[in-house]
């Protein structure tokens, strides 16, 4: 079975002039259209870099931290949809990107991770900065591998960035030791790529019998409901998607994952349900009678106690990866299918279709809509909530928006309104705090034109804080709006509802002298003063009153920008679904 | 339930390494592990008994099929294979005990490999709840180390 996912640049296979390895991992990453990578050099990657600096087709930026280059690559392929690239030396530089794979594991994202290795001779001695990075990530890749020959070298690079965006996309890495990188060799690029295993060369398509059983189930429904996830987007299929609501006319809602997967302004979104989800979706999911489950896993965050997820539904669960079906809930009816290909038949299916009567149903949702929006108390100070409005407000709805992980992380989503796929890039499965900053760094790289703001809580920004020197010299203009409540707010959220308020090292400041809108003299630490040190416009936002001028200045700078927003740490994320729970149980105040 | 799982896989480093970490990181015990190469020199055949979950099995061999490097998997019910297990155990022997090793020896369709003056070796093949009764048999005279190679399945 042959087939190739990558653009037809190169149409047959190439006999290279001799070179180096480290020169021939170049010429693979040029035929793979990789226009940038983030990459830290070291002793066991410097040939790689070397080879780098002789080429002007790759932008090869140096972030601050591997982590930070890590996720900025994840954030570069969530915002664009195609490969991203990082690289580090061995030892160090590889186990620091751990938590990027894992990531791209968790939330599906193509990566392609380059990892320099000590000389053959020393693997296994324990030598400088030896580490096992294939072994350490044996269970949180799609792939890896380790080059021992270099004659491999152009075959594996085509296989893994092929592996790495085909089917359900994920994490790759190559571990290429220094002594593959300074072998001298003639290169044969190979066109097409080559799996003995029959499941990854398979297309995937769900069959039209299975569809129209599909059809028939939503002509019969009386309480249907669309439960959409990142699947629809990795397979861009949300212009599919749209066209398959309307005409079946059944209401919609995404998982976070999911978020843009459906316009969020249209009439028949919920927006995003689960945890701290609407609690509309969450009612109408929890009542529904029909559930669609396009591209998403059923994960724990949208179904709390998951025997009693969606009781009374009839359930299509239709996803590319046949593993994720009867995974987490047993389903009547499971389709393995890439989902662009099963919403374009049902929509060929269903040209005819008509929908049921469920008027009864979509009143009920509306009435749910206006009893239970998103909202929050209004208060002297800046709510953090209000911040995210004011941002939403003041871009139009047209940034990239990327988060770090708690409570500003759930804000995000229910503040700022997403009418199209891969504006909320986030660590959703993994749940990596620190991802933010990096993640905006990434796609502003890609989309130098757009605003690309990292909306961050105060204990995740600090993680990456470093890569503001990589923004400030690079030029990267990515910006940082800090919803400062000098707390780590969820863990505090959790101990508020569950654990008698007792702070169990959740404050980020000094504990006798906690910061706060009214306490500035507390506030730890100087975010504003930090960015200075790097070059970096900053600016603290204390009053209500001054922070849409705060935001549009943020907005108007050319550069990367920090805005300091103090918000009160009292508020809770709501609604919320205790882990575990059901629907019933979900808490409004 | 108790499950014999036949992986064929690209003989590749680290592909035993992900097939098994597949099985561990699930919590399933693996109760025996047979790996070696086909008439295919480039494949390798990896046979597991494993007790677990059905429902958590089933799952596991799925992601199993997502592997790059595995080219088959098969989840053998009782009785859809030919099964066999290869047994070498070394035997406590002297003059008066051989005479009855050698007639359980018989009996089972066993092999002597090697004999000496105080011990035997002896080898055993059949499914494995034969070689485990002969084991049992053999056990009382004194048993100084043995080795099995795990069960082996074909298709019938």
């Amino acid at each position: 079975m042959k087939k190739t996912t990558s653009p037809a640049a190169f149409p047959k296979a190439d006999i290279g002039h001799e070179m180096k390895g480290a020169d021939a991992v170049v010429q693979c990453l040029i035929r793979e259209n990789v226009d940038v990578i983030f990459a830290y050099p070291g002793g066991a990657s410097q040939e790689l870099h070397q080879a780098l600096a002789r080429t002007d087709k790759i932008r090869v930026i140096l972030p601050r931290h591997e982590q930070g280059g890590s996720f900025a690559a994840e954030g570069y392929a969530r915002a664009t949809g195609r490969v991203g690239v990082c690289m580090a030396t061995s030892g160090p530089g590889a186990t620091n990107l751990v938590s990027a794979i894992a990531d791209a594991y968790m939330d599906s994202t193509p990566l392609v991770a380059i990892t320099g290795q000590v000389y053959q001779q020393y693997i296994g001695k324990t030598a400088f900065q030896e580490t096992d990075i294939y072994g350490i990530t044996l269970p949180i890749v799609k792939h890896s591998y380790l080059i021992t020959n270099v004659h491999d070298l152009p075959r594996i690079f085509k296989d893994a960035f092929h592996i790495a965006r085909s089917g359900r996309p994920g994490p790759v890495i190559i571990d290429i030791p220094k002594d593959v990188q300074q072998a001298k060799f003639q290169p044969v690029f190979p066109l097409t790529v080559e799996f003995r295993n029959p499941y990854i060369g398979q297309e995937h398509h769900a069959t039209d019998a299975q569809l129209q059983e599909v059809l028939g189930l939503i002509a019969a429904a009386q309480k249907p409901v669309l439960y959409v996830g990142g699947g629809i987007i990795s397979a861009e299929a949300h212009k599919e998607l749209k066209a398959f609501a309307e005409k079946t006319n059944v209401p919609v809602a995404t998982t976070l994952m999911g978020v843009g997967a459906f316009p969020e302004m249209h009439t028949l979104s919920m927006q995003w349900f689960g945890m701290h989800g609407s609690a509309y979706g969450n009612w109408a999911v929890d009542q529904s009678d029909l559930l669609l489950c396009f591209g998403a896993r059923f994960d724990d965050r949208i179904t709390g106690d998951v025997s009693k997820f969606a009781a009374h539904a009839k359930i299509v669960h239709i996803d590319i990866d046949t593993s994720e079906h009867n995974k987490n809930k047993r389903v009547q009816y499971p389709i393995c299918s890439d989902i662009k290909y099963a919403l374009t038949r049902l929509n060929e299916l269903g040209a005819r279709f008509t929908p049921p009567d469920t008027t009864p149903w979509h009143t009920q949702i509306a009435q749910w809509k206006r009893a239970h929006p998103f909202s929050y108390e209004p208060s002297k100070h800046i709510q953090p909530q209000e911040a995210v409005a004011a941002l939403y407000e003041l871009t139009k709805g047209d940034a990239i928006i990327t988060t770090g992980v708690g409570q500003h992380q759930m804000w995000a989503a229910q503040f700022y309104r997403f009418q199209e796929p891969r504006r909320y890039i986030s660590s959703l499965g993994l749940g990596a705090m620190g991802y933010g900053y990096p993640a905006a760094m990434g796609a502003k790289v890609a989309f130098p034109d757009k605003q690309v703001i990292d909306i961050d809580g105060d204990g995740s920004f600090m993680m990456n804080i470093q890569e503001l020197a990589t923004c400030h010299i690079e030029k990267i203009a990515a910006k940082a709006m800090i919803l400062n409540n000098q707390h780590l707010g969820m863990v505090m959220q959790w101990e508020d509802r569950f654990y008698g308020s007792v702070r169990g090292n959740t404050i980020l400041g000094d504990q006798s002298n906690v910061g706060s809108p009214d306490n500035p003299a507390g506030l730890y630490p100087d975010f504003v003063k930090i960015a200075e040190g790097f070059g970096v416009k900053g600016r603290r936002v204390l009053k209500k009153r001054e922070l849409k001028e705060a935001i549009q200045e943020m907005l108007d700078h050319d550069g990367p920008y920090v805005l300091d927003v103090i918000v009160p740490y009292t508020e809770h994320v709501i609604p919320m679904i205790p882990a575990g729970k059901t629907v019933k149980e979900m808490l409004l105040k | 339930m108790r499950h014999t799982i036949s992986v064929l896989v690209e003989n590749k480093f680290g592909v035993l390494a992900r097939v098994a970490g597949m099985f561990s990181g699930r919590g399933f015990n693996i109760d025996s592990l047979n790996v070696a190469p086909t008439h295919d020199a480039t494949l390798s055949r990896i046979t597991a008994v494993l007790k677990g979950d059905d429902h958590a099995l089933d799952l596991c061999i799925k992601q199993l099929r997502k592997l790059i490097n595995v080219v088959e998997v098969i989840d053998f019910a009782e009785g859809a294979a030919v099964t066999r297990e290869l047994l070498l155990v070394k035997v406590k022997a002297d003059s008066h005990t051989r005479p009855e090793i050698l007639q359980i020896k018989d009996i089972f369709r066993a092999k002597i490999v090697h004999l000496s003056h105080d011990y035997l070796v002896i080898e055993c093949t059949g499914e494995d709840d034969k070689v485990s009764a002969f084991l049992g048999l053999i056990e009382p005279f004194g048993i100084i180390e043995l080795s099995r190679s795990g069960r082996l399945a074909l298709k019938r």
